[in-house]
């Protein structure tokens, strides 16, 4: 499984063409309090740079882009009860939504961790 | 992700983000720094919801010294700032500030403010990021007689919260003991030897203090306060939740030209005397507007669920629009979203079962009366 990272703060773990896709821990801390989450449905489909899924903070509502084109197989529903686990595990049990890739050569702009490290280090 | 600094945008318009004196201050204690009514302000230190509560529970320290201070004197100081506002300054006894409006022709309102009777004239407390319109709009109408002084060399504080009387009261002296005064009361007081303008009064709905001091000594004096046991740095981002569940309006948000006090449920903002006398901005309107009502009423809303609704989502009945939301956002204490939106006067009776449009989705929400948290002010034992 190889992990990628976007310029805008999410995460996705790949392993074939399945992935697991969240927000970095970057992402929380400026977020602040997760207040909840909008989920997609499972069974949509998704073009890389859409936005199925809506984070809001106590502050605002924040997109939450798709790395990948796809169809999403699966919502992390235990957020609906707990959203803060979005800040409290973000790369982990935080994790948002599955999704089946449709195009495996869409990862190849995506950053490694050192890269994304660096990268939020420079903002 | 999507705009993970969204409390800036909006809000920064001017080109060079300015300094304030308790910058380095923030810094050191953790404050995220963000651009906001033109200065670098403190949104957070340790998160939202944890200052929001702790500011419920014990007492926070706001820096507010974006706001704008001034002071106006001279000759017929008076009968110029009635002319201006639409207040009766006859009954406005020394020392105690009074809200106020500052209204256009249309009675759309330019800013909301503070008005407080002082020996020699009248300290007002207008809002940072209206301060610069509001001084041109008041030394475009007032006479030349009356000076404007811009107390620009002053930092402001509040502390907030039911144990801010306490915190205070160990450091601040006065002629009356600190806990002598109520809620719209105010008066000169000293910490630990700088003279400090205080009043009871704020913008959270809590009991609390509004701390006027020299800039020069706003580090020593913010850090004493800060070193009560009751007392922890409050950000930005508390102090608009706070005061949403207060049910207080933000200017530039909830109010502007475009919306009458009225609809506001400012009535209390328009004194008694002059809703009969008139002879302020706007009076037109205005009066017409207490005799006959408005066509649109600023109320509150609770929505079921999590989801938020957020200023410039739309309200429905049906498929008809029946208003806007104008503030809304997570309640740390309700634990569940509200939002003040301005509604059709036909749809704003308490329980009253409407729908905001959030992000293509329509969430229930119902009408219910504000404020959303009980206010706590002191007025007397």
């Amino acid at each position: 499984m190889t992990r990628y990272f976007t310029q805008d703060h999410e995460w996705i773990d790949v392993d074939g063409t399945s992935g697991t896709v969240g927000i970095t821990d970057y992402a929380q801390s400026q977020l602040g309090d997760i207040t909840y989450v909008d989920l997609p449905a499972a069974g949509s489909t998704v073009k890389k740079g859409d936005a199925p899924c809506v984070v809001d903070s106590v502050k605002a509502a924040s997109d939450v882009y798709s790395p990948v084109s796809g169809t999403i197989t699966e919502a992390n529903d235990a957020l609906g009860d707990a959203p803060e686990t979005v800040n409290t595990d973000p790369e982990t049990g935080g994790w948002l939504f599955r999704i089946d890739l449709s195009d495996v050569s869409e990862l190849e702009g995506l950053m490694d961790k050192a890269a994304y490290d660096a990268y939020v280090a420079e903002l | 992700m999507g705009d993970v600094h969204p409390i800036n945008d909006e809000e920064a318009v001017e080109p060079e983000v300015l300094i304030l004196p308790l910058d380095a201050w923030h810094r050191a204690r953790g404050g995220r720094m963000v651009e906001f009514a033109g200065y670098w302000m403190p949104v957070q230190y340790e998160g939202i919801i944890a200052e929001h509560l702790w500011t419920r529970e014990s007492a926070g320290l706001f820096d507010v010294s974006h706001m704008g201070q001034l002071f106006i004197s001279g000759e017929g100081v008076e009968p110029a700032l009635e002319a201006v506002l639409p207040i009766d300054l006859s009954t406005l006894k020394p020392y105690g500030p009074r809200y106020s409006l500052l209204l256009d022709e249309n009675g759309g309102v330019l800013d909301d403010l503070m008005v407080t009777r002082w020996n020699s004239g009248f300290y007002l407390v207008v809002n940072g990021a209206t301060k610069w319109d509001d001084i041109g709009h008041l030394r475009e109408h007032l006479p030349d007689e009356v000076t404007i002084n811009h107390l620009d060399d002053s930092a402001l504080l509040a502390l907030q919260g039911p144990k801010a009387v306490t915190a205070l009261e160990r450091v601040a002296t006065g002629e009356h003991p600190l806990s002598s005064l109520t809620f719209m009361k105010g008066g000169a007081f000293k910490i630990d030897g700088v003279d400090a303008w205080i009043s009871r009064s704020g913008y959270t709905g809590e009991d609390g203090f509004e701390i006027s001091i020299p800039a020069a000594e706003a580090e020593r004096v913010a850090g004493l306060i800060c070193a009560q046991p009751e007392v922890k740095p409050i950000g930005l981002g508390a102090r608009d939740s706070l005061r949403l569940e207060a049910g207080l309006p933000l200017y530039g948000h909830d109010l502007s030209p475009e919306t009458s006090p009225i609809e506001a449920g400012l009535l209390f903002g328009i004194n008694k005397r002059r809703r009969s006398e008139g002879g302020f901005p706007g009076a037109e309107r205005i009066l017409r507007e207490i005799a006959e009502g408005t066509a649109r009423n600023w109320v509150g809303l609770v929505l079921e669920g999590r989801q938020a609704a957020r200023e410039g989502a739309t309200v429905h009945v049906g498929a008809e629009q029946v208003g806007v939301v104008t503030s809304g956002g997570f309640s740390p204490s309700r634990e569940q979203p509200i939002a003040m939106a301005y509604v059709a006067s036909t749809h704003t009776a308490p329980g009253t079962k409407l729908e905001i449009e959030v992000r293509g989705k329509r969430l229930p929400a119902e009408v219910v009366p504000t404020p959303f948290v009980p206010h706590r002010y002191f007025r007397g034992a």
